[in-house]
């Protein structure tokens, strides 16, 4: 029993890292261009493929092939960005903006179903078979190694936010685009590549989903983007310390309610979703926003 | 003008009906029915999210509740036959009980939040339908045989579905001419300030959810009896929710002629392009593609395009 307990929790804030890195993605573009991105879940599965078909036709290893997943996710972001999000304008900015990401989501899933098929595959390596023994249970190196991952890349996002003069800019722009925009930031190029950051995160959580999860096909996207967004909204929108909290926590209250309830234990995440937004519609760390509109 | 009007609808809906008896191919007929169907479930839509400006990427779950109502009824009480359309009541009802519980949850949040809302309760429906005892898991369930000859059996169900799309259509017009109508738009245009001015946005924002919901759900279960099985991920279908968008958005959000021609439109050219293509996945590409044109180029949608245009050219001929 302890056993158990003990695992569910490790398994919980080591996937919960994980999640905590795309969800910050996810969060991020929110805060700085104002849209949800929903296709961050398949985008997500994208950067899974690019190091599965790295692996196995290069065979390059998946922590190394992220040296060109994430630079090439960035690109495609840019590229996403410019093309499809860059140009929405007016009051329907919102509605248009959303429609934009999924209708891009499902492109991208159509192509990832033509090219890879439907059959589900999964990323191997020696790491993610093995496991190492520790406090009497035994946990695959993988999601060790992806935790520690998700840790380094998460601490450069706050170093970035923090300590550099992008970084300014962009928590410049996520409090108020039009005060931004009149001290002189260019702010089609924060946001340009605030969605690139955002989105070149989902190559590593894409790597790590795939060598740690359950196997995965292209349809596998819908599920994770359900639950970066219960964790977003549940963080409450815009708010990166929020995101990492609810990631860890949903995480790992998901994978404890696993040991009783394996069928039921996903739907912690969207009645935990609705509980809060009945008691607090902002969200745990939510700033109450302006006069909505 | 108006007996002009009145004269064109008049004889657009007797092409409706005389169309089944022309065209007896079953493969026109079949997607005669989806048409059909799919116009009476974009207008639905387009009466909540059109008129109130929530976007709802849900709908899906009054589809799926609609149908899994009809379905479990059919079974646990043993219908079978025709007998099966006298359940279309109680899909209604069903669907319109779900969306009480879902609005008081989503209608509390606004914008970003409540299309995410909509979209997190889409997958616990989902979740629920593969997961309980009574829908059948992963396995579905299966409508009742209906033993109708071939031909006539999809010309029944196009006038079924053709009397759905007649019903939808022609509540949202009655709503857009209502006070009712007048008070979801003053929501969408402002909702603070229509509040600040008397009205009492969550009632009404809740009425036409679930009216919306009780068409919807009646659509999902005239879709089981003609499909004859529903699974999780087809009654809870995310493509569903973005192609009833789709249709409303490309047609005219929040006009009552958009969302027919949206549907009159992208159906049958979707159907088509799977058939032709005997590929889902390409025609699921277009879709995209053709998600993003709209929303690039067309973003006011068909309808209020073509009309300022027609209007335009009226007044340039009237001053020559």
């Amino acid at each position: 029993m302890v056993a158990e307990l003990t695992r569910a929790v490790f398994n919980g804030v080591l996937g919960g890292g994980v999640y905590a890195l795309m969800a910050v993605g996810l969060t991020l573009i929110f805060g700085v261009l104002d849209i949800i991105n929903i296709a961050q879940g398949v985008m997500v599965v994208l950067g899974a493929y690019l190091s599965y078909a790295l692996s196995v036709h290069l065979h390059i290893d998946l922590f190394l092939g992220l040296l060109i997943t994430m630079p090439a996710m960035f690109v495609i972001g840019l590229a996403i960005q410019w093309a499809f999000i860059r140009p929405l304008r007016g009051s329907e900015r919102t509605s248009m903006s959303l429609l934009a990401s999924y209708a891009v989501a499902i492109i991208i899933e159509g192509v990832l179903y033509l090219v890879f098929g439907a059959s589900v595959v999964s990323l191997n390596a020696s790491y993610t078979t093995q496991s190492a023994y520790l406090l009497g249970v035994h946990l695959p190196y993988i999601e060790i190694y992806g935790f520690a991952m998700a840790v380094v890349l998460v601490a450069a996002i706050y170093a970035m936010l923090y300590r550099t003069r992008f970084g300014r800019s962009v928590r410049a722009t996520m409090q108020d685009r039009t005060a931004a925009l009149l001290i002189g930031i260019d702010v089609n190029r924060v946001s340009a590549l605030t969605y690139g950051i955002g989105v070149a995160v989902t190559a590593a959580g894409g790597m790590v989903f795939g060598a740690s999860g359950p196997a995965f096909n292209p349809n596998s996207g819908y599920d994770l983007i359900s639950r970066l967004l219960a964790l977003i909204i549940l963080a409450g929108l815009g708010s990166i310390g929020g995101a990492l909290v609810a990631a860890v926590l949903m995480l790992t209250v998901e994978s404890v309610v696993d040991i009783w309830q394996p069928t039921w234990a996903v739907m912690v995440f969207y009645a935990a979703l609705v509980i809060v937004l009945i008691v607090k519609p902002t969200g745990l760390f939510g700033r109450q926003a302006a006069r909505a509109q | 003008v108006n007996a002009a009007r009145a004269g064109g609808l008049v004889l657009a809906l007797a092409a409706c009906v005389v169309f089944a008896l022309l065209f007896t191919n079953q493969l026109v007929l079949e997607i005669g029915f989806f048409t059909m169907l799919y116009i009476g479930v974009a207008a639905a839509w387009n009466i909540f999210s059109g008129f109130s400006g929530y976007i709802s990427l849900g709908h899906a779950v009054f589809f799926g509740a609609g149908a899994y109502a009809a379905g479990i009824a059919a079974r646990d009480l043993r219908v079978t036959g025709a007998a099966v359309f006298a359940l279309l009541p109680l899909a209604a009802v069903a669907a319109a009980l779900v969306a009480v519980p879902f609005g008081l949850v989503a209608l509390r949040v606004r914008r970003h939040t409540f299309v995410v809302i909509t979209i997190a309760i889409f997958f616990i429906f989902q979740l629920l339908a593969y997961d309980l005892n009574t829908t059948g898991g992963t396995g579905g369930l299966y409508a009742p045989f209906l033993t109708w000859a071939a031909v006539a059996f999809d010309q029944y169900f196009y006038y079924i579905a053709l009397a759905l799309a007649v019903v939808a259509v022609g509540l949202s017009w009655l709503i857009r001419r209502s006070r009712f109508g007048l008070q979801l738009r003053a929501i969408r245009d402002d909702e603070d300030r229509a509040a600040s001015l008397g009205v009492r946005a969550m009632p009404v924002k809740l009425t036409a959810l679930v009216l919306s919901a009780a068409i919807t759900g009646l659509a999902g279960a005239v879709w089981l009896f003609y499909i004859g099985q529903v699974l999780p991920d087809s009654g809870f279908d995310p493509i569903f929710d973005l192609t009833v968008a789709l249709m409303a958005f490309f047609g005219g959000l929040g006009t009552v002629a958009g969302p027919l021609l949206g549907a009159l439109i992208i159906e049958p050219v979707q159907y088509y392009l799977t058939f032709q293509l005997n590929n889902g996945y390409v025609s699921q590409i277009l879709l995209g593609g053709l998600f993003l044109l709209v929303v690039m180029f067309l973003p006011r949608g068909i309808w209020p395009t073509a009309a300022d245009l027609a209007k335009n050219w009226l007044a340039r001929r009237e001053r020559a």
